[in-house]
């Protein structure tokens, strides 16, 4: 039986996880396993970490103003790593303006402060689904 | 074979389990010291691990780790954070670390744990450590996949009492008193050290550790290995290669059984047993249910 895997991930130097862990639980009751890889990540441990644990989905939590750099990174490892097939969603304190920007380097779904816990689920369950229909596993 | 394709084979051992077989198959047997580490929540066994991999690795050996943690018997879903403690070797292309929920297994573990570490060790790390999820008193199972079992106790435990009652307590073969640079830690090792004297055992196992300072990691290391490589010297690590096997085909049957178990209506628990098999031999005498 197929059990999505998710990993959310703290990319940076910024030291604030509550919004990681809250997301992390509401996903966890939903159903997902969720893996956590902890305070102030570079993008390089994230990208390893999504390989070993081989995740459906990577949630980077960025609440530092670095989200453009961060992800760009990230996604950037990703591709040399052959594995830019992962969606990448981007939570924290992200201004409006910048939400094309982030889309156009890759990343899939950009939630703001004040996003339901319901609309990130039910967002990450439509995307899922999306994924595993056209990549078989 | 590298970390993608491993951790890619991993989840396909966990997510479909009737394609172990195949996939296994095509692997070498080989053979590594896989040691488990259990206890209860909040012991230190991440952050113990994590030092047993420094350890290891300045030693120039390769390092599999399996971290569990429970599965919600509600949403299924879990929470994995046992790797949290274990940043530092996120980038050592000599560590892998691998979470796993415990997907409703009741001995600590997760049921294709056999079948993972069979493929660790095909793959040819030096060592498979595996962790289990935090413990009560009576999840063993991680005895009859691992070859060295390491207790984790702290401070707080409880009194002698804890140390008599049965189950975890006996499965070890080696007890780490962690957090040795918290108060009350004396206490607890010598109340180990009276009770494992007086029950006859070897209380040369006993470790003090500080899995936060890393006293003891050092001693805590060459013991495992010590006691493996007695293991292996002797006829004990056959032994435990058997239970390993037996308890592997256990699960095996019990998933196969439950799969038919699944298809039966009956009212008498008896009688749904033997429909259930009358109903498997019948498929795997039309040759339709050979896997498991």
């Amino acid at each position: 039986m197929k059990k999505y895997r998710i990993l959310i991930a703290k990319p940076g130097l910024d030291g604030h996880d509550r919004g990681a862990k809250v997301v992390a639980h509401a996903l966890r009751d939903a159903g997902f396993e969720v893996i956590y890889t902890g305070l102030r990540q570079t993008p390089e441990q994230i990208v390893k970490t999504a390989i070993q644990e081989d995740v459906d989905l990577i949630g980077l939590s960025i609440l530092s103003g670095a989200h453009l750099q961060l992800s760009k990174k990230v996604i950037e490892l990703m591709k040399k790593e052959g594995i830019a097939n992962i969606p990448v969603f981007v939570g924290g304190i992200i201004p409006p303006d910048d939400v094309p920007r982030l889309l156009e380097i890759g990343v899939t779904r950009v939630f703001g402060p004040g996003t339901p816990l319901s609309k990130i689920v039910q967002e990450v369950r439509e995307v899922l689904e999306g994924v595993t229909s056209t990549s078989g596993s | 074979m590298d970390h993608k394709e491993i951790a890619k084979l991993i989840t396909l051992l966990e997510n479909e389990p009737d394609r172990a077989r195949d996939i296994l198959k095509k692997l070498p047997k080989r053979i590594c010291p896989v040691i488990g580490f259990t206890g209860s929540p909040g012991v230190g066994k991440s952050t113990l691990i994590d030092q047993v991999i420094a350890r290891l690795r300045s030693a120039g050996k390769t390092v599999a780790v399996v971290a569990v943690d429970p599965s919600s018997p509600f949403s299924q879903g879990a929470f994995l954070g046992d790797r949290v403690r274990m940043k530092k070797h996120f980038l050592d292309e000599g560590v892998f670390i691998r979470s796993m929920a415990s997907r409703g297994a009741l001995g600590g573990l997760n049921e294709s744990i056999y079948d993972v570490v069979e493929l660790l060790e095909a793959v040819g790390f030096d060592y498979v450590l595996i962790e289990t999820v935090g413990v009560g008193q009576a999840e063993v199972e991680v005895r009859y996949v691992a070859d060295v079992v390491a207790l984790v106790l702290s401070p707080g435990f409880g009194d002698e009492m804890q140390l008599l009652k049965a189950g975890v307590m006996e499965i070890a073969d080696i007890y780490v008193v962690n957090k040795s640079d918290l108060e009350g830690n004396d206490s607890l090792y010598d109340q180990l050290i009276g009770f494992l004297t007086f029950a006859g055992r070897d209380a040369l196992n006993v470790v003090k550790t500080s899995a936060l300072n890393g006293s003891g990691i050092e001693e805590l290391v060459d013991r495992i290995i010590t006691l493996w490589k007695n293991f292996a010297e002797t006829e004990k690590l056959k032994q435990l290669r058997k239970e390993r096997l037996r308890h592997h085909t256990e699960t095996l049957a019990r998933r196969t059984l439950q799969k038919y178990l699944s298809a039966v209506d009956s009212e008498d628990p008896y009688e749904g047993v033997e429909l259930a098999l009358k109903f498997m031999c019948e498929r795997l005498k039309y040759g339709q249910g050979g896997g498991t």
